[in-house]
């Protein structure tokens, strides 16, 4: 059964139609800077949502035989100041403190007094490239272990001697295969790979494995994320 | 299908047209956010790319492809990773809202290819590109138009998938897999784009080809004078 209309009343149809259309010139608002960010903000804010529920805690990052290695001195050196932040390597300590029962400055023996696990993983960076290299350290659950982290602690965060400064939420700080990094392809680290410790994320971004550390604290609140990630970068970013 | 379908009468001329109401307004908002969202997406992910410009590992350190920074979206890598991951989300919000009313409405039969529309397909081709005859219309997309929506729809699953795989390629590892690794997800992401970069060029032109009724049915769902119910 065919409706019949004259033509102003489908003139007046069509524009009614048009006009449910209305709230996406809300999109139009984009184009002012102030609402702009704030918009981006809350998407990116939903893909960490998202990030952080897709991540598996006992999901480990595919591993990779000795042949698929990138040869050491291949292996890219990004950094956001200096390739040597200039340690004094043997009065190097870490500064462990926050939410720990056991505060205080470690040295690299107690890291190293822990069990030495390698692993061959794929390094990401957020730029678009990888590689795969050869990681040796201790797990950060072990450490964390060794200084008493405590229950309902949300953070890890570490501070480096170039400045840098990094966060990591607690499953990916518990992850196994995540390492506090004392050695690259067999060798101690070297200085522009981030001697004497530096973190070794797998499942996380590139530049979520700050180097050169110096500090590691435990907390419940953070007061700032990362150096990146305070620039507008994912704050979760696991890969 | 259920269509609705009025009849149109000039009170001056008296003349009498047909009109078919052919995109329901949720498939008209699929549509228009959903290009919004593919223009925002093409342009950061073009920013992205200029980050890294190769489909390799690091090594060698070649440039392969450059792109000039007024074609891209977001300034600098940081910005079009945010414009990209928001609009990630309204691009794939829109695909399954359009995805779901197509399947529960029944309206997927409008524009889906199946079996019955091969034999069209060699006729249409002969009249497009050939100078051939132009098959009389029947129904609201003929089997070439059906193929470029159908695949079209396929594309967007496939630049969702690979988008996947390059941001979480360790949530995602079998994804990853069936790809062929982390580089070829990149570079399957990449030409998936210009995929659709052509699909939107053809898709234009059809559009530009067929009229302003045409064109309007897109924004009011209502199609004045269809071809294939012409009196």
């Amino acid at each position: 059964m065919e409706r019949r209309i004259d033509s102003r009343g489908f003139r007046l149809m069509n524009r009614r139609e048009l006009l449910k259309f209305t709230p996406l010139l809300a999109f139009g608002a984009l184009a002012v800077p102030k609402l702009q960010k704030p918009f981006l903000k809350a998407g990116l804010g939903l893909s960490d949502w998202v990030s952080a529920k897709l991540y598996r805690s006992h999901h480990l990052a595919t591993t990779f035989s000795d042949s698929e290695l990138t040869p050491l001195d291949k292996f890219p050196v990004n950094d956001y100041d200096v390739d040597d932040p200039d340690l004094d390597l043997d009065s190097w300590t870490l500064a462990v403190g926050g939410a720990v029962e056991r505060p205080g400055e470690y040295r690299l023996g107690d890291i190293q007094a822990l069990p030495l696990y390698r692993q061959n993983t794929r390094h990401v960076c957020v730029e678009g490239w990888d590689v795969i290299g050869r990681f040796g350290g201790a797990r950060l659950s072990d450490f964390l272990k060794t200084v008493g982290a405590q229950p309902g602690a949300r953070f890890v965060t570490v501070e480096c001697a170039d400045d840098y400064y990094e966060s990591l939420d607690m499953a990916t700080a518990l992850h196994p295969q995540t390492l506090l990094c004392y050695e690259m392809y067999d060798r101690p680290l070297t200085r522009e790979h981030g001697a004497p410790l530096r973190l070794q994320i797998p499942t996380k971004i590139g530049y979520k494995q700050a180097k050169y550390l110096t500090k590691l604290k435990l907390t419940h609140v953070l007061e700032r994320v990362g150096y990146w990630e305070d620039q507008g970068y994912s704050k979760f970013y696991g890969l | 299908m259920s269509a609705k379908e009025v009849t149109i009468e000039n009170r001056k001329t008296g003349e009498i047209t047909d009109a078919v109401y052919e995109h329901p307004l949720i498939i008209r908002y699929c549509h228009w956010l959903n290009a919004v969202a593919l223009f925002v997406l093409a342009g950061s992910g073009l920013q992205i790319f200029r980050a890294f410009p190769s489909f390799g590992a690091k090594i060698p350190q070649k440039v392969l492809i450059n792109w000039p920074p007024s074609l891209a979206i977001g300034g600098w890598l940081g910005g079009a990773l945010q414009w990209h991951l928001t609009f990630a989300w309204i691009y794939i919000g829109t695909g399954l809202l359009y995805l779901a009313y197509q399947v529960l409405s029944g309206n997927y039969k409008q524009v889906l290819f199946v079996s019955r529309d091969l034999p069209g397909v060699w006729p249409m081709v002969r009249h497009y590109f050939l100078f051939g005859p132009r098959p009389a219309p029947r129904e609201a997309y003929n089997a070439l138009q059906k193929h470029a929506y159908t695949s079209v729809f396929v594309l967007g699953v496939l630049s969702v998938g690979t988008g996947f795989v390059l941001w979480k390629p360790v949530q995602f590892s079998w994804l990853a897999w069936m790809m062929g690794g982390f580089h070829w997800a990149r570079l399957w992401h990449f030409l998936i784009l210009w995929a659709m970069v052509a699909f939107v060029f053809g898709h234009l032109v059809m559009v530009v080809v067929h009229g302003w009724n045409n064109f309007v049915s897109m924004l009011t769902g209502w199609k004045k004078d269809p071809e294939y119910i012409r009196r």
